[in-house]
């Protein structure tokens, strides 16, 4: 068995309101191994995305260790796909150079990256779009856009913070496939957070649910249908009783 | 392409209310100088005004040209400034603290009061002008520029330091870029004073100059020459302020299909 891609062991993090002094992670451990697709599933404001900034390197925890790559407590700004609910496009950038803004903070030079992202684009279906700008992009698109600018900045473990959460069913079916088909093509490792339980059981092969804040991990389930997943799937009744034990659990958590 | 062509002519055809209402104007003016009979020494009429224009028109060429080369000049200057400073406001919040009261403090200034201090300090020469061009113009740049620095997602400089980016490089890829409409509402302000700003050095001392043209011709009661060289700086102005227009529409063409999109 190779390392994890991520563990991470009693991470808690504090922090101060006025006076008080607010515990938003009370100790967390979670892996994410090489190649796999995890999600994280919670109460709303119970400190998923806390979690995702400390491990893109944004924040720091107050205690507990964190290993990325081997690597324990190390620098991990750079090591991660760090991607938002928001698209968070650069308007004044064409889709093509919004997807290269990565590897110009790297400063890949300009020729190269702008082949790289022509590539990517093309590979996954959008090189008609390539010199729009963001403003004429459906909801859909820029999500796409903006989750390919994270591929392209680290392929290997992208941080995904509810990615389809605005979008409509349909249009969040359609994205979630093509994530799952982007996941199997390019052998990321994903940590995905989100609020819809189908979402989770659809695309994982692990589900965190976490508590409410402080949040820690209730209980940890892999999900063991056949890939590649397909909605159908969704209706067979290993799923159909996953959903119900994830949605009883959920819903205590929230009136907790 | 056919959208750009009818854009254009409904352009045109907006101004249309204001080209209107400008000439009935006019129109009201050249009857009550004439009905009313009013002395050329106190109100001439628009006509009179056009005449001694055309009449002049060899010297007050000559002075407009010293006027737009003080606001050009004054002009570049308040752009450079205008936007170090608003960088500078940008770098930490005591600098912020520090320099922004001054900053104020500099647009409270009667300018009228201190033009003729710089006549004094500076002579009759170019810079006194350009200083009061600055003066008038580079507040507007700054703040709204520094205005449009702040303007940016939080989450988005998240992901940039996620990315690894340098402060720099967030000021550079994303900051400043996102901080240039604001940039250019500012710079379209400033133009609108800058032609004053040069008007008003020159009229309490210059060689040549607009300003200094009006005040001779008010001295001699020429006041169609006044008006006449009032009616240059109008047109200098919105000439301006029409190529800052033209410049915003050329450096942020996504700005503007936004703006169309969210219509």
């Amino acid at each position: 068995m190779h390392s994890p891609k991520l563990l991470l062991e009693g991470v808690t993090y504090r922090y101060r309101a006025g006076r008080q002094s607010v515990e938003a992670l009370a100790g967390i451990d979670l892996t994410v191994n090489a190649g796999e697709f995890v999600t994280i599933i919670g109460p709303s404001g119970c400190g998923k995305s806390t979690l995702f900034n400390i491990i893109a390197g944004v924040e720091e925890p107050t205690g507990g260790t964190i290993m990325l790559d081997g690597e324990v407590n190390g620098e991990r700004t750079g090591k991660t796909g760090y991607m938002p609910q928001q698209p968070l496009l650069l308007p004044w950038r064409t889709v093509e150079e919004n997807v290269m803004l990565g590897l110009d903070i790297r400063r890949v030079p300009r020729r190269l990256a702008r082949e790289q992202a022509h590539e990517l684009l093309k590979r996954f279906g959008l090189s008609e779009f390539a010199d729009h700008y963001p403003a004429s992009l459906s909801g859909g698109m820029s999500q796409r856009v903006a989750l390919l600018r994270t591929v392209l900045f680290h392929p290997s473990f992208l941080l995904l913070d509810e990615p389809f959460g605005a979008l409509d069913a349909l249009t969040r079916l359609s994205l979630q496939m093509w994530l799952q088909e982007l996941w199997q093509s390019l052998q990321s490792s994903i940590l995905f957070i989100t609020h819809d339980v189908r979402e989770a059981i659809l695309l994982s092969d692990r589900i965190y649910i976490f508590s409410a804040r402080p949040a820690r991990v209730l209980r940890v389930v892999r999900v063991e249908l056949p890939r590649p997943r397909r909605p159908e799937q969704l209706a067979t009744p290993a799923a159909a009783s996953l959903e119900q034990e994830l949605i009883s659990l959920l819903l205590k958590e929230q009136r907790a | 392409m056919n959208g750009g062509a009818s854009d254009t002519l409904r352009k045109l055809a907006s101004y249309g209310p204001a080209i209107i209402l400008a000439t009935l104007l006019l129109v009201l003016w050249e009857s009550y100088v004439r009905l009313a009979q009013v002395s050329p020494f106190i109100l001439p009429a628009p006509t009179a005004m056009l005449q001694a224009l055309v009449a002049n028109w060899g010297l007050l060429y000559e002075h407009t040209l010293q006027t737009l080369v003080e606001t050009l000049i004054g002009l570049a200057i308040s752009v450079v400034l205008g936007l170090l400073i608003a960088v500078l406001l940008d770098l930490s919040p005591w600098v912020r603290r520090a320099l922004y009261p001054l900053l104020l403090t500099s647009q409270t200034i009667p300018m009228v009061a201190l033009a003729p201090l710089l006549l004094v300090w500076f002579g009759y020469g170019l810079l006194p002008k350009v200083l009061l061009v600055i003066l008038y113009c580079f507040f507007p740049i700054a703040v709204a520029c520094a205005d449009g620095l702040l303007s940016v997602e939080p989450e988005l400089i998240k992901v940039l330091r996620s990315m690894r980016a340098s402060r720099w490089q967030i000021l550079w890829l994303v900051r400043l870029p996102g901080a240039l409409p604001a940039f250019f509402s500012g710079l379209r302000i400033a133009v609108t004073y800058s032609v004053t700003g040069a008007i008003v050095g020159e009229y309490v001392g210059a060689e040549k100059g607009l300003g200094l043209y009006m005040e001779t011709s008010a001295n001699s009661f020429a006041m169609a020459n006044v008006l006449a060289a009032v009616l240059i700086t109008v047109v200098l102005t919105i000439l301006l302020f029409g190529l800052v227009a033209l410049c915003e529409r050329l450096a942020l063409p996504w700005y503007f299909t936004q703006a169309r999109m969210r219509r």
